[in-house]
């Protein structure tokens, strides 16, 4: 009753609109959100769509072509006569190379990240707090190729490692080291054990806040609560903090692999002449003119990284990013 | 009220997480003790002697000036189609759900989740098919194409926690779209924004795989460090540029960081 009452005598349902051009156009947003929203998505999508996807679409495409190694010029038919290629003892030794770096750099920074990501996330505090944090954002946001070049001074014959070896009389440790098959050469600066230290060191603080952010979200009574039931601090790490923590890493090692699959300049300044993924593609898009077995060669990560997003995803992986 | 406050960490793990934070700054310290040593020829350990007469031949040295302006204006550019890129996608994404919204967040995320050698080639081979030369623009369209995701981060995060309600008082006080848009939402988003920006510049004044693909003969200062790296013409100098680029990166994230902090804590106390 009371309803009809008030609806007996109405106010204006509908304001005046408002007035001169820019009134209008704010009227029309307000009734068409999805103007608006079309308005707002279309600059960025256009950008992204167009130069980004248009371009690694390109570059797909240019996988199935081939190249006619006489002329060295590109034929433009549909062939999988490139991805042949990348069957070749060669290119699969240097997948097999990378893969096996990247699996190794990934835990090697897991192992080296766990301790800073507890430690920040159980125990600083405050200032301390702010401290890791910042500790950890600086060397991420410092200069790839400084911190590279650093590398390059640490490792050299000369450098202070050496140097450090000599003081500590274990020089005939680094001789013993760098007279290994594969994981030694002439130097630390030329051998896979310095490209291996520099990549850990470069992919190192992706890996600690994802883990750290994981470690954040266990509740310190959990681990309280483990010891009291009797586990010592070992099976506490196994059965309690480690299982919360891997969704964490595991996030974690999606970009010290991926970033480990795709880096030509580390192994390229630091390393030996036995190549990798990303010098492959370097090398065979540049020097070679071979743009489609570099295009071949850029599917492998791409591949490799959706098999691996695919089973992080699956155990929950995004939701600690 | 959380009972383990106070409670010291067990020494090993005290000692492993030091150790770890120490591995990360030495290095970079230790450019620090290069930048000055005599030592010309050698990465020699323990230098030599010390030494300023670096920094002024750096000072003299054209090519460094003129790789320094080059990444400046590309960072600048960059930042500045990266942030209204960024901010507008942010939006859209944060203030109404729609069918795609999930594709548009890992389409803004993919141009870093994929290596930049990835991002690098498919936009070098891009350009040569549309027979593109290499200019600014070109080492321009790559360096904003990532940057986007930094601002949007930043934007989506803000975003989050700026209460819709607030938009829809303003609209009921009279003020019309861009009113709100001036006087409640940017004011807002200001600081995030800035703190995006700043991080966007960063990346982009410090990238170098894409830049390889999509630089001509032009030499931006990471572009420039990698020649002296491959092929070493003087050290001394090299140092010098080193250590000053680790300083004009460190600013702008220690000053984003402080502008994004306070919000940060609370959203963090929130959990």
């Amino acid at each position: 009753m009371t309803i009809a009452a008030v609806q007996s005598k109405p106010a204006p349902a509908i304001l005046p609109g408002n007035g001169g051009m820019r009134g209008a156009l704010s009227d029309l947003f307000w009734r068409r959100p999805k103007l608006l929203l079309l308005l707002m998505l279309l600059p960025p999508l256009l950008w992204l769509g167009i130069v980004y996807i248009g371009s690694l679409f390109a570059l797909l495409l240019q996988s199935f072509f081939s190249i006619d190694e006489f002329s060295g010029l590109i034929n433009r038919e549909f062939t999988l006569k490139t991805y042949g290629d990348l069957l070749q003892a060669a290119n699969l030794d240097i997948i097999q190379r990378t893969v096996t770096m990247a699996a190794l750099v990934t835990l090697a920074s897991a192992v080296i990240a766990f301790p800073i990501a507890y430690y920040a996330a159980r125990y600083a505090r405050g200032r301390w707090k702010a401290l890791f944090y910042l500790g950890v954002m600086l060397p991420l946001w410092s200069s790839y190729l400084v911190k590279i070049y650093a590398w390059k001074l640490i490792l050299a014959k000369e450098g202070i490692l050496t140097w450090l070896f000599g003081k500590l009389g274990l020089l005939w440790l680094l001789e013993a080291w760098l007279s290994l098959p594969i994981v030694g050469g002439n130097s630390l600066s030329v051998s896979f054990t310095g490209t291996f230290i520099v990549f850990v060191y470069v992919w190192l603080p992706f890996m600690i806040l994802p883990v750290q952010a994981a470690l954040e979200r266990v509740p310190g009574n959990l681990v309280e609560a483990s010891s009291d039931l009797g586990a010592s601090p070992g099976q506490t790490f196994r059965n309690v903090l480690f299982p919360l923590a891997l969704p964490g890493i595991v996030a974690g090692s999606i970009f010290t692999f991926s970033l480990t699959l795709g880096d030509y300049i580390i192994p390229q300044i630091i390393g030996t002449s036995r190549l990798f993924i990303g010098q492959a593609v370097y090398s065979q898009q540049g020097t070679a003119g071979n743009i489609p077995l570099a295009a071949a060669f850029t599917v492998v990560p791409i591949v490799v990284m959706g098999f691996y997003l695919w089973g992080a995803k699956r155990m929950g992986a995004f939701d600690a990013l | 009220m959380r009972s383990d406050r106070g409670q010291s960490a067990p020494l090993g793990l005290k000692i492993a997480a030091a150790c770890g934070l120490l591995f990360l700054h030495l290095p970079i310290l230790l450019i620090f003790v290069y930048a000055f040593t005599t030592e010309e020829k050698s990465f020699v350990w323990p230098p030599p002697g010390l030494t300023t007469q670096w920094f002024a031949v750096t000072w003299n040295r054209p090519d460094v000036w003129e790789a320094l302006s080059l990444s400046i204006r590309v960072a600048a550019i960059s930042t500045a189609i990266a942030l209204v890129l960024g901010t507008l996608c942010a939006a859209a994404v944060s203030r109404t759900r729609f069918f795609g919204r999930e594709t548009i967040s890992l389409l803004v995320i993919l141009p870093i989740a994929l290596p930049g050698i990835i991002t690098g080639i498919a936009l070098r081979s891009a350009f040569a098919l549309a027979d593109i030369p290499f200019s600014f623009w070109t080492i321009v369209l790559g360096h904003a194409t990532f940057c986007v995701v930094v601002v949007y981060n930043n934007a989506v995060a803000r975003f989050r926690r700026t209460s819709g309600s607030m938009i829809e008082a303003s609209m009921d006080l009279g003020a019309d779209g861009f009113q709100t848009f001036r006087h409640v939402v940017l004011p807002n988003i200001a600081t995030a924004l800035l703190a995006g920006g700043m991080l966007a510049f960063a990346l982009s004044f410090d990238e170098v795989i894409v830049t390889t693909f999509t630089a001509g003969q032009q030499q931006t200062v990471p572009i420039w460090m990698l020649e002296e790296l491959i092929r070493p013409r003087q050290r001394p100098v090299t140092n010098v540029v080193a250590m000053v680029v680790v300083l004009v990166t460190l600013l702008p994230i220690l000053f984003a960081y402080y502008l994004t902090r306070d919000g940060d804590q609370i959203a963090g106390s929130g959990k």
